[in-house]
């Protein structure tokens, strides 16, 4: 009798593994089979011409390097607005805002902040920076305001990272006469740093893969020469993807896919730094 | 000589854990003073008092006066960070700070604005000599701390603060991750070092209580039952609760 419901019960949990194994592989298979649609689709355009040349023809022959030097500028930029002041605010809300109802509304709109749809942050942009504050469709504006998108996420992984960091350390520091700023300085921030960096990287990719928010505020259709400064429009990535794929008639379609595979590669390969980078960390902890 | 004048101290926390009821103590220099009573009885509390280590805790209500060296520390004008280079603190889990053994023990004088390499290095030597851990170390000072083993961590974090040359030392049972042997060593270095320091020691069982109390303090719930020199108190407590105690009848 109780052998029998010892083999059942074996079978039932045999059966529920395979099921949720079953699911997980499930997940996988889109992401795995457009992936490889797009390496096998996009990678008999990407040459170094392709890289490295000016778009001809009306777009329709040449390379899309403007394009991918676009989206290096709008990632740059954002990260030079966004990582400071992110990691400035996660720090605060981590380790000196006191836990009460004004901290917990700032946290709950950060969090409801990363929820926003990104054509809205694309029409806040335009209103703000491109209008009201005259800097026009530029890679400045166009930084900013992918800048505000990002923020929130590296607001909270910065918080997140430091509040994993054990309290027994800044107890420790602080009774060795450290004050709260060494603590952080010497030893909070180093040791929540990799999940800082991962959030960064994180927050940077999805900056450098949208299109809605700098739509308005500093993507360009086509420009024959690369900008000059952060004053001028450019070229980018996602939004040159849209332009090929709607907006050009007779568009070799390996055009198309080569742009979407090479977006895709710099957007992996900024994943694929932070899980180095977090593993790593992981590896070396000591606590 | 009184290091700690202590005043009809109480604590509060917010969530009315742990609290002091007017505690009154003093606490002599160049002595061990003992503080023991069942967990949850405030000795941590009280020691987190002494360093204003405290403010980082969720502290409803605190009443009172500590006079150190006769300036009462409570007061809102001390400077904290001043105060805690003068009382070092051991807790009882030995907690290396996630830095080399070297920066471990000099974090302390870092922080206070030491930049002399030569300075810090024989401050290092001497704190890791004192804590009886130089001939353990010395060929890996560039070694994680927590690649040495948790007796030794013990005795690293001793030495952090020791070079910092306080004036007390207050251990929060610091034998209490340890095994007898590395009690034994942590215990004979207490006896040591109290010619030079004001050492006060939460221990985590009566029976070292005992061994190393110059003066000891009861506490109970929140209460000091009983103070007295060491002898005494383990030989012929007054109060029937420490009595009890010591008897090993309750905690």
């Amino acid at each position: 009798m109780e052998k029998k419901t010892f083999s059942s019960a074996r079978v039932t949990q045999g059966f529920g593994f395979m099921l949720l194994r079953l699911i997980t592989l499930l997940t996988v298979i889109p992401i795995l089979g457009l992936v490889g649609y797009i390496i096998a689709k996009g990678a008999p355009a990407i040459n170094w011409q392709f890289l490295t040349t000016m778009p001809t023809d009306g777009m329709r022959a040449g390379g899309i390097m403007p394009a991918i030097v676009g989206t290096l500028y709008l990632t740059l930029g954002t990260a030079i607005f966004s990582v400071p002041l992110g990691i400035a605010a996660g720090i605060y809300i981590s380790e000196y805002a006191a836990d009460n109802n004004a901290t917990r509304l700032i946290r709950i709109a950060i969090i409801n902040l990363a929820g926003i749809p990104s054509v809205v942050y694309g029409l806040f942009g335009l209103g703000l920076f491109v209008l009201f504050l005259k800097f026009g469709t530029s890679i400045l504006a166009a930084s900013l305001t992918l800048s505000i998108m990002t923020l929130p996420v590296i607001i909270s992984t910065t918080e997140e990272a430091l509040r994993g960091v054990p309290n027994s350390f800044r107890v420790v520091s602080t009774s060795l006469g450290a004050s709260r700023w060494q603590t952080i300085w010497r030893i909070t921030l180093p040791q929540g740093m990799p999940g800082i960096i991962t959030g960064i990287i994180l927050g940077l990719e999805r900056a450098a893969g949208e299109t809605a928010p700098i739509l308005f505020t500093g993507a360009s259709f086509f420009l024959p020469q690369l900008p000059k400064s952060p004053l001028d429009a450019t070229m980018a990535l996602p939004y040159h993807i849209y332009v090929i794929s709607t907006q050009v008639p007779g568009m070799p379609i390996q055009i198309q896919y080569g742009t979407v595979l090479v977006l895709l590669i710099f957007v992996l390969g900024m994943d694929l730094t932070a899980t180095i980078i977090r593993s790593r960390a992981r590896a070396r902890r000591q606590w | 000589m009184k290091k700690f004048i202590v005043e009809d101290l109480s604590v509060r926390y917010s969530d009315d854990n742990e609290s002091l009821r007017g505690i009154n103590l003093e606490i002599e220099a160049n002595a061990i003073t003992v503080l023991f009573g069942p967990a949850g009885g405030g000795k941590s509390t009280f020691l987190r008092v002494l360093n204003r280590l405290n403010d980082l805790a969720d502290v409803k209500e605190m009443k009172g006066k500590v006079f150190f060296d006769g300036v009462n520390i409570l007061d809102s004008q001390t400077d904290v960070i001043d105060l805690r280079r003068k009382i070092g603190m051991v807790f009882s889990r030995p907690v290396p700070l996630p830095l080399s053994i070297y920066e471990n023990v000099a974090y302390g004088l870092r922080m206070a604005g030491e930049h002399s390499k030569a300075k810090l290095d024989a401050a290092v030597k001497n704190a890791l000599r004192q804590s009886v851990l130089w001939d353990e170390v010395y060929d890996r000072l560039n070694d994680s701390g927590y690649a040495i083993s948790g007796g030794q961590q013990q005795r690293l974090c001793l030495a952090r603060v020791l070079a910092l040359e306080p004036e007390v030392i207050m251990l929060d049972e610091p034998t209490s991750a340890l095994d007898p042997v590395a009690t034994s060593k942590i215990e004979s270095l207490l006896t040591e070092l109290k010619e030079k320091y004001t050492i006060i020691l939460a221990p985590h069982n009566v029976q070292q209580s005992a061994r190393m109390a110059d003066y000891a303090a009861f506490f109970l719930m929140g209460e000091l039952v009983e103070y007295s020199n060491g002898k005494e108190m383990f030989l012929t407590p007054k109060d029937k609760r420490t009595q009890d105690y010591v008897m090993g009848r309750f905690g």
